[in-house]
């Protein structure tokens, strides 16, 4: 039995694999369309969410299959104390596979370690976000048409961006990727992402300017500054709207630049922007469902 | 003190001077019924000084904890008053419920009977790294 804890779960054969069934649903829904009749998926979501967990759910319901779960922690019995092992052993009884977001880190994986069904993380905390990671690979290959020999930005909250740690783990497994990391000092990269790329002698810098990285990148990745990743309310108030990206700053930005986003977004991105061709972030939205099909059919071991 | 003056058990030789105490309590030796003997300073020709505890009984003597402390240490087994094998230790690849994981946002701090795990990230460094949440715990030499 596999579960998807972390990205580096996956070889990268598996990942370009995913992302070949993910282009080949995009070409033909249909024949998949009951590729997971009679499996069910749970969703369990202790903490809010609108994409991750409703892609989760159109994922398995356009693959004929049948989703339940709750959608936070309140509806749930951990409202009375019971623990993640727990709540997983009940509901490892009811369906074929879960996804589970919860706000402490590794919570999935302790999850892992006694269910009886698949586990995906669908995120802990300020941790890993892998199938966010799928969504993003999947998005710069249908961009760029590789994951090979270009430049990537990341912007903003870098320090807590799970999207962020596992986009970088997973890309520092491709050849000629070169990674600009665009943040405040007190938001920066950890240590330990940047000592991993040093021990694969890969190609990084650090910035605080945005408008000095930008016409360097070909895929840019905002992030936004979360709130709930803060002890401090004047931390994050002092640092939220510090990188807004609007039509001045892309000015100087490549004309088939890719700007990516993870949403929600809050001021990071102006409206305004969303017209421009290089914004593919809803674009990766929708492939956030073909990839989650995807990773489905791989861990309950379904063909077309 | 000799180590004939054992007859079962081990002596924990080559222990950084002033190290025993933090070996006696992670082994939970003031539990045992046994004779312990603890030395203190003892003269070493290769570290200059060390530091000596000595187990009068068969115990299940957890390696793995004495190789997260303190790798250099050698373990000499005694059987009927003889040595019959000297162990030298390894820093673990995996550490379970020996160190707990100090980040506030991992599971491990919220849900206390899950077992703590670590694993080995960095021999160099010595750094291990909670199994659940990745954070660092570095062992100072």
């Amino acid at each position: 039995m596999r579960h998807l804890i972390d990205i580096t779960d996956l070889s990268v054969e598996e990942i370009d694999q995913l992302i070949a069934t993910a282009e080949d649903i995009l070409a033909n829904p249909a024949k998949y369309q009951d590729a997971a009749a009679h499996k069910q998926l749970a969703t369990l979501f202790f903490e809010p969410s609108t994409r991750t967990r409703l892609s989760f759910e159109s994922a398995m319901l356009s693959l004929g299959g049948s989703v339940l779960g709750f959608s936070s922690a309140a509806s749930s019995s951990t409202a009375k104390g019971e623990t993640v092992t727990d709540t997983i052993r009940t509901v490892g009884n009811y369906v074929d596979i879960i996804a589970m977001r919860h706000p402490k880190e590794g919570a999935p994986f302790a999850a892992s370690l006694r269910s009886p069904v698949p586990i995906i993380n669908a995120g802990d905390g300020g941790h890993n976000h892998p199938t966010q990671t799928l969504t993003d690979l999947l998005t710069i290959h249908r961009e760029r048409g590789s994951l090979k020999d270009f430049t990537i930005g990341f912007c903003g909250d870098l320090k807590f961006g799970r999207t962020v740690h596992s986009l970088v783990n997973a890309l520092s497994r491709y050849t000629g990727i070169r990674f600009l990391f665009i943040s405040p000092e007190e938001l920066k990269m950890p240590a330990y992402i940047n000592e991993s790329l040093q021990r694969k002698g890969l190609c990084y810098e650090e910035t605080e300017s945005l408008e000095e990285a930008m016409p360097q990148l070909d895929v840019l990745y905002m992030t936004r500054v979360q709130k709930e990743r803060f002890f401090n309310e004047a931390d994050y108030i002092r640092l939220k709207d510090i990188y807004v990206l609007d039509p001045a700053k892309l000015q100087n930005a490549k004309k088939d630049m890719c700007i990516l986003h993870p949403l929600p977004r809050v001021n990071e991105i102006a409206v305004s922007v969303d017209d421009d061709p290089r914004a593919r972030y809803f674009e990766q939205v929708r492939n956030g469902k073909f990839i989650r099909m995807a990773l489905i059919m791989k861990l309950l071991d379904l063909k077309a | 003190m000799n180590i004939d003056s054992i007859q079962n058990g081990f002596v924990l030789d080559h222990i950084k001077a002033g190290a025993c105490m933090d070996i006696y309590k992670y082994l939970k030796l003031d539990q045992l019924d046994c004779s312990v003997a603890i030395i203190k300073n003892a003269k070493s020709s290769k570290m200059g000084k060390k530091d000596i505890i000595k187990i009068d009984s068969p115990i299940d003597l957890d390696l793995d904890v004495l190789g997260y402390i303190d790798p250099n240490i050698t373990v000499d087994i005694i059987k009927d008053g003889k040595l019959v094998e000297k162990k030298h230790l390894a820093l673990p690849k995996k550490l379970v419920n020996i160190i707990h994981c100090k980040n506030p946002r991992c599971i491990t701090t919220a849900e206390p009977q899950l077992d703590a795990i670590f694993l080995l990230s960095d021999p160099e460094k010595r750094t291990y790294r909670c199994a659940y949440c990745e954070a660092e715990r570095r062992r100072h030499r």
